[in-house]
């Protein structure tokens, strides 16, 4: 099939930008999205012409680092399907299809359809984590977590960290982002002697890095490639609120 | 040189411990002075670098990608290792250890493998304290599944995302460390040179991937957690940028390269669909437990699987290896599989694949599900039904990763799996202490060569991952790092600092300056044809030496002929991928000599002329019973010093999983 591309060129983070048609032949559609982009790419290498830069590493749908807004959709119009794992016969034939970067005040571009998202591993450095050093640990089955709870943490924590949440956010708020992980930690015994902390310092963080507010359109939830659920930033709500009315100093556990 | 393994005395049981207690330790006020470098953030790096930090070190931390997060750790699905024995089911260390030994077939060193086995149940302890959610039962304790190769249950796993929950776990603990000052992390930087001072690895060349700079970072120790060659072969499940070129630096300043011909290939992959295919994608091997695998009995059988009734089919794997069945190893798996489909009983449009079929277990569970809810009176559909439910929690994402690949429902209809390469057992040689031939240099993780001898179990490279970084390396570092306190730091100004750039900056000159006419890829693509059909998973003598001539040749049309667009000093993604299959180049070269060095078959590696007469791979103990670290000479020509491997417990018998 031939498809017709425009796609969003930018130099680096201070060039304006703008988008380049490129018509692209003979793709197949057991092709995925990523390797439809290798084959323009190698026709532009070998017409002498700069090839479009785009993050990738594991095309499996896990490391979280493909991302591109296809279509006005982040990763394409597939539900819960990740850019490199989106396959071209989900397209038509002589189809036109425009690609973004994400777009976010607190995701600069690199180059192209390249952004930085570093401000989330600063969000993850704020307190996205169990304080607990190597070799402190006592037996793992020495704390009983009910399946549910397990069950409910893995399905928090399944985040993938790449950010298609804040890029379908009319807002830009990471709030999913941020309320994957303060759920996943605040649903084990194990995040809960820092869960008043942790959910104060990463809301602070991801105010600090630019993200805005969220007001509940769910586009997040619709378009994470991982159906993280909307039900984490109500989670979070809650912790949030937990932290600023219970009296601060010791507590006593609750599960 | 010889190759001081340094094995501490004493009984197998007491090795490690007798280590522990003995080593040298660094005072906290001189921990403080030190600086590591390590390179690689998966889950051998981002533990390594956590719990160096945790120490009182200071680390400065590498990765290519753009978040240590995102290493290819993360890809991995089935689960990890631990001989906790919570299912009372007969495990314990020494059966882990045996296991580990004999899927290796004879060829890892005993005491690392005993060590291993040892820190295993401490790695679980540790990645649930912080927040890793392992699959549970109902009482709330931690779940177990079996993996290939072993009879007992001790795999434990988080769904099919077990790397990433462990990964993320190492990840939390390595930003907590950035946090408090202890660890700089260098995202997007891409090591390019190891530099050596008076005989010591003292620090590193790296390349700032956003800029295109030149970099100099100086430590007192390196680390490389730079994971495994598999995309020598080009078609891998390895990631995009899984690359060789950090220890390939290494071995060409002195680092022994160990074993590199041991490469497992996986039985439970995404076929092949067609030529513009970038990588292949990996079926947990845990879906052995449940996925039985056979092709028609009739050649070129070209029925839908369901119309083919059970007589005849060919459940290969239960017919020749009872006693395993499905879950015999990966090497023994893959050769099966291969053996089918060159007898032309192949599946698929490209009559490269075989079945791997679910309906059996779909049902069992289904009834499981009917008779727990007392639902005496449920029909077919209503049991097939609970029982997809059931195969959704079990293996939920790779079901549905498998129908977005292949536009196939596998709860419906079997899957169609073929081999792919997908870890690579050899490494840099490292003695007990994970140090190479470099003093100071270390290698972690699947970097290193040492503890899965020939052949890989399922379910151990996280385990050998986390292993050495959190319980191995805090110990074995230290003990060199105790002489390395009256060690200046050398100024970035030194001399081989200035030589390694100079030398770092030629070659991407170099790249840069041939403007031939083809791109990167085609000369992986290449590369790896050459790699998988003369080097892959079924070797001889004649198509190995054809392999080398060849790999020189394309060798030298690279350098003539590649183009890398854009400029030097830039975001270039291009040259980036131009000095990994530069270093490819010369590594697939010296896999092919190992695999020619190595006159018989064990584990990953199987030379046609040495099997038995069904068609099993043939040892040969008396000559091979050794580890074969290279070290790389002048022009390409390459030295191996054999280090004899000895069998004090376990005693090398044929490996039969029949």
């Amino acid at each position: 099939m031939d498809l017709t591309l425009k796609v969003w060129r930018q130099k680096d983070s201070a060039d304006a930008g703008h988008f380049e048609t490129y018509p692209v032949q003979g793709i197949s559609k057991d092709m995925s999205f990523l390797e439809m982009f290798d084959l323009l790419n190698e026709k532009l290498i070998t017409e002498g012409k700069d090839p479009v830069a785009f993050d990738h590493d594991c095309r499996e749908g896990i490391c979280g680092m493909c991302s591109m807004y296809i279509n006005g959709r982040a990763h394409g119009p597939m539900k819960g399907t990740t850019t490199c794992q989106l396959h071209m016969r989900h397209f038509l034939d002589g189809q036109t299809v425009v690609v973004e970067p994400w777009r976010a005040a607190a995701f600069p571009v690199v180059k192209d359809l390249v952004v930085d998202r570093s401000s989330f591993d600063r969000i993850i450095e704020s307190g996205g984590y169990i304080s607990v050093n190597t070799g402190n640990a006592v037996d793992a089955n020495s704390t009983a977590v009910s399946k549910e709870s397990a069950d409910a943490a893995f399905a928090a924590a399944a985040c993938i960290g790449c950010g298609a949440c804040v890029a379908a956010c009319i807002n830009s708020s990471a709030l999913l982002f941020v309320s994957a992980k303060v759920s996943h930690l605040s649903l084990l015994p194990q995040g809960y002697p820092e869960r008043k902390t942790r959910v104060r310092s990463m809301v602070a963080q991801m105010d600090k890095e630019g993200f805005g507010s969220c007001s509940n359109t769910r586009a997040c939830e619709a378009e994470c490639p991982k159906e993280i659920s909307f039900t984490n930033i109500a989670r979070l709500n809650l912790e949030y609120l937990h932290a600023g009315l219970s009296p601060e100093g010791p507590v006593v556990y609750s599960p | 040189m010889d190759l001081l393994a340094k094995i501490p005395e004493g009984p197998l049981d007491r090795k490690w411990t007798q280590y522990k207690s003995t080593c040298k330790l660094v005072n906290p006020a001189n921990k403080r002075k030190l600086e590591i470098i390590v390179v690689g953030t998966g889950l051998a790096g981002a533990s390594a670098a956590a719990s160096l930090a945790e120490l009182g070190y200071h680390v400065s931390a590498f990765c290519f990608q753009d978040s240590p997060r995102r290493a290819h750790s993360i890809a991995a699905q089935g689960g990890i290792n631990a001989a906790k024995n919570y299912q009372n089911d007969g495990d314990s260390v020494f059966r882990l250890f045996y296991d580990t030994v004999k899927g290796g077939d004879y060829r890892s060193r005993e005491a690392n493998v005993y060590r291993l086995a040892e820190i295993s149940s401490s790695i679980i302890d540790q990645c649930v304290a912080q927040g890793v959610p392992f699959a549970r039962e109902y009482g709330g304790m931690l779940s177990n599944r079996s993996f290939g190769g072993v009879q007992v249950e001790r795999t434990f796993y988080a769904a099919g995302q077990t790397g990433q929950q462990l990964l993320l776990g190492a990840y939390a603990a390595l930003e907590r460390q950035v946090a408090l000052g202890n660890v700089t992390m260098h995202a997007r930087h891409e090591m390019m040179d190891l530099v050596i001072i008076e005989g010591r690895a003292k620090g590193i060349i790296a390349r700032n991937l956003v800029t295109g700079a030149l970099e100099r970072y100086q430590g007192n120790a390196v680390l490389l957690c730079t994971g495994g060659y598999g995309n020598v072969f080009y078609l891998s499940t390895n990631a995009m940028g899984s690359n060789v070129t950090a220890a390939w630096k290494a071995h060409k300043k002195g680092a022994y390269f160990a074993n590199p011909c041991y490469t497992q290939i996986h039985p439970t992959c995404i076929p092949v669909s067609g030529d513009h295919q970038s990588k292949l994608t990996l079926m947990s091997e845990s879906l052995r437990n449940d996925g039985r695998i056979w092709v028609p009995k009739q050649k070129g059988d070209n029925r839908a699987p369901a119309a083919i009734p059970p007589e005849e089919r060919d459940y290969y794997l239960e017919r020749r290896y009872p006693a395993f069945g499905n879950l015999v190893p990966r090497d023994v798996a893959s050769r099966a599989a291969k053996e089918r489909c060159d007898e032309g009983f192949g599946v698929g449009n490209s009559k490269q694949a075989v079945f791997l079929d679910f309906a059996d277990a779909i049902e069992r569970f289904g009834r499981t599900v009917a008779h727990q809810q007392q639902e005496t009176g449920a029909d077919q559909d209503r049991i097939l039904g609970m029982g997809r439910e059931v195969m959704k929690e079990k293996y939920g994402n790779l079901f549905e990763m498998y129908e977005k690949i292949t536009g196939e429902d596998p709860y419906y209809t079997p899957m169609r799996i073929f081999p792919a390469v997908h870890y690579t057992m050899g490494g840099l040689w490292v003695d007990y202490e994970l140090m190479t031939t470099i003093t100071g240099l270390y290698a972690l993780g699947e970097c290193n060569f040492s503890d899965h001898g020939a052949n890989r179990l399922g379910a151990s490279a996280l385990m050998q991952g986390l292993g050495d970084g959190y319980f191995v390396i805090p110990y074995t570092l230290g003990n060199y790092l105790a002489g390395e306190i009256r060690s200046p730091a050398y100024p970035l100004t030194h001399p081989a600092f200035e030589q390694s750039e100079q030398e770092v900056r030629s070659q991407l000159d170099r790249l840069m300056g041939v403007r031939g006419k083809y791109t990167v890829d085609h000369f992986h693509k290449a590369l790896g044809r050459i790699m998988w059909e003369k080097c892959g998973m079924s070797r001889k003598e004649n198509r190995l030496r054809e392999a080398i001539s060849e790999i020189k040749s394309l060798r030298e049309q690279f350098w003539k002929e590649v183009r890398i667009p854009g400029i030097r000093d830039s975001f270039n993604p291009e040259l980036e991928k131009g000095g990994r299959v530069a270093d490819f180049l010369e590594l697939g070269e010296l896999v092919c000599l190992d695999a020619l060095n190595r006159n018989e078959s064990c584990g990953g590696h199987f030379r046609e002329e040495f099997q038995t007469e069904d068609g099993e791979a043939r040892r040969d103990d008396d000559h091979f019973c050794y580890v074969g670290a290279w070290e790389y000479g002048e022009s390409g020509r390459f030295e191996m010093h054999p280090e004899p491997l000895e069998f004090e417990v376990v005693h090398p018998s044929q490996r039969s999983y029949k």
